[in-house]
């Protein structure tokens, strides 16, 4: 009864668009697809929909070959990062498309669509033209029209990408609550994402996808806590995890000039050379810090981003209040060495704060 | 800046509109003139500059035994021909441009532009070229001569505007929403026929008017391709022309031959302004 795929394989030109992506997706869940742009996330949706037919690979969907079911017959739902809206039709109209094409009785629709509309926080805008909406609210629509169809599978492409920061906020929540009260254990919701917040927000299985090839499978925690290899740790961070080539000699981890011990929880490792992760938001200013220099400095919403850099390092640490920097000023920064992440040279994961280990 | 702009831009608007005004004024005026009139010079102002007649508009009803011009039967062949042909072209044209804009078609180095191109081209090969074949092939097959005949050649005429037309707008649709129609179980013939052309009507309006602008304006094939049997309104005012040239009866048919372009751009220019398509995709 779940929607199964084995070996998934796309690749309309030189690069892959999926490579052998296999997956198996329960009924009554929530599935993030967590990558960067181009990673794959779209053609996945996509795919699943059955706008794309994959090169290879095999997809079961309640016992059936799923590959060999047209879109229209798949009762699938999906929400575009574009507001994608029917502009010909009204608010009202909009949303009971799907269900006049399904020919059901005009009484209950007006019921459910007005029911569906309520839910997304558009009562009393049945009458409006699309074009008359904000982005927002034309987001709203093309969630109510996915929602009322009571899809099996429910696709959300970057729903919340094109929005502005408050906006994204509040349909965050919104969907948090819509997903939580009217998901029917009976339906799939896969939800696309680059923004690891959203992923970790919305916790449930989080899929990890690059340049077509799934990296790694896990609940959101355990992605957040233990990322297999070195690109999901960038992928599953934002601002992306620092990253430092750093050696180990006589119990002390050495890179730039900078000697830090080696906290326990790496005592294990027996590389010499080893990558070193350390998220931005565990490294604070202090005076007694080491010394770096301030290549740019960003501030967004209520923290400052600034961007550093020693030798070849280079770090990115957040601070959670504004500031202000010049380029070229001289910052003294800490690292909170219990947080320190190591990664062998190959990218996989040796030991991580929470006892993770790949190797 | 501001000022001399606008000065400069108003005063090319007026120069223009007089430009395109003029001939239609001189085209009235004559209209109500006799032979006397019309050889007395370019003179504007009836009662003042000339004594004003109906003659030239009252030949326009009289059957061709009182004396009439006779242009009522090539008007209706001329609105039967344009209108047939532009119908079967937009019809056509509209399903050619939707395929080739949304599906990928490749025979050996053939591919969806180079069908576009070649409808295209038939509108780029001047007339005269297109004359001997034309001629020829409706010989063949006895349509010379004949309403038929003028619809499927004007057919090859139109289709070309249609298709370029509409190409480059459902180009415009985002593909997202034909997508969404499927999704929300559509056939793709109900996505066409219940979204994508919903919100093509601007394109079909202005791949129509210019199919019947063509068409209806189009003198060298109906003349080339008509004798006795059929004639075609712009052939038929041409044909006025005899040993005294009719300027005021010529002028009448004129106007009234100019009248259904007219209306047509009125009608169009409402529903261009309108723009359907700002929210399919913000």
């Amino acid at each position: 009864m779940n929607l199964i795929a084995e070996n998934l394989s796309y690749k309309p030109d030189e690069q892959f668009h999926l490579n052998e992506v296999s997956f198996n997706f329960k009924k009554g869940n929530i599935y993030t697809i967590l990558g960067r742009t181009l990673s794959g996330k779209t053609t996945l949706l996509k795919t699943i929909a059955g706008l794309l037919t994959p090169d290879k690979g095999e997809m079961q969907f309640e016992d059936k070959d799923f590959l060999k079911v047209p879109v229209w017959e798949r009762n699938i739902a999906m929400v575009y990062q574009q507001f994608i809206n029917y502009p010909h039709l009204n608010v009202f109209e909009n949303v009971a498309f799907p269900l006049k094409q399904r020919k059901i009785d005009n009484h209950e629709i007006n019921d459910v669509v007005l029911k569906s509309l309520k839910s997304v926080g558009l009562e009393g805008y049945e009458k409006r033209k699309i074009q008359e909406l904000s982005g927002g609210q034309q987001q709203r629509v093309s969630l109510a029209r996915s929602l009322v169809k009571n899809a099996k599978i429910l696709l959300l492409d970057e729903p919340l990408v094109n929005l502005d920061y408050k906006l994204r906020e509040q349909l965050r929540e919104e969907f948090k609550n819509i997903f939580s009260q009217g998901l029917s254990e009976e339906s799939i919701v896969i939800f696309s994402t680059t923004d690891p917040r959203e992923a970790m927000e919305l916790n449930g299985e989080v899929i990890v996808l690059d340049e077509g090839k799934v990296l790694q499978v896990g609940p959101a925690k355990e992605i957040f806590e233990n990322p297999k290899t070195l690109k999901v740790a960038e992928i599953s961070n934002d601002p992306p995890m620092n990253i430092l080539k750093t050696n180990i000699d006589s119990n002390k981890i050495k890179f730039e000039g900078i000697e830090i011990d080696i906290p326990n929880h790496l005592s294990n490792i027996k590389d010499k050379n080893f990558n070193l992760g350390i998220r931005a938001s565990d490294i604070e200013l202090s005076d007694k810090g080491f010394e770096f220099e301030v290549e740019l400095a960003e501030i967004s919403g209520s923290e400052t981003l600034l961007h550093l850099t020693r030798g070849s390092a280079k770090i990115i640490t957040s601070i959670e209040e504004v500031m202000n920097f010049n380029i070229h000023d001289k910052v003294k920064i800490d690292f909170d060495i219990n947080k320190f992440y190591a990664f062998e040279e190959s990218g996989i994961l040796a030991s991580s704060p929470f006892g993770g280990s790949y190797v | 800046m501001g000022k001399l702009y606008k000065f400069l831009k108003y005063s090319f608007i007026t120069i223009w509109t007089v430009f395109v005004v003029a001939p239609f004024l001189w085209a009235l005026t004559t209209s109500f003139k006799d032979f006397n009139s019309v050889n007395g010079g370019a003179t504007y102002i009836p009662w003042v500059d000339f004594e004003p007649k109906l003659e030239g508009w009252k030949v326009l009803i009289k059957s061709p035994a009182n004396g009439g011009v006779d242009i009522i039967e090539p008007y209706f062949n001329s609105l039967f021909v344009t209108c047939t042909a532009s119908l079967i072209s937009i019809v056509l044209g509209t399903l050619s441009a939707y395929a080739l804009s949304r599906f990928t078609f490749k025979a050996g180095f053939v591919k969806n532009n180079d069908i576009t191109f070649f409808f295209i081209s038939q509108r780029i090969m001047p007339p005269i070229v297109l004359s001997i074949p034309f001629f020829l092939f409706l010989g063949a097959i006895d349509l010379l001569d004949s309403l038929i005949g003028l619809i499927v050649v004007y057919i090859v005429l139109l289709m070309p505007i249609a298709v370029w037309i509409m190409v480059d707008f459902f180009n415009k649709v985002p593909r997202e929403i034909d997508e969404t129609a499927l999704i929300d179980g559509c056939n793709p013939y109900q996505a066409f026929f219940k979204v994508v052309l919903p919100n093509s009507v601007p394109g079909l309006i202005v791949a129509g008017m210019f199919c019947i602008i063509f068409g209806w304006i189009d003198f060298f094939f109906a003349f080339i391709l008509t004798f006795t049997e059929v004639q075609l309104l712009p052939v038929k005012i041409v044909a006025l022309n005899s040993s005294i040239t009719p300027w005021w009866s010529l002028s009448a048919s004129a106007l009234v031959s100019v009248a259904p372009l007219i209306i047509v751009a009125f009608i169009v220019e409402r529903y261009l302004s309108k723009g359907n398509l700002s929210g399919a995709i913000k």
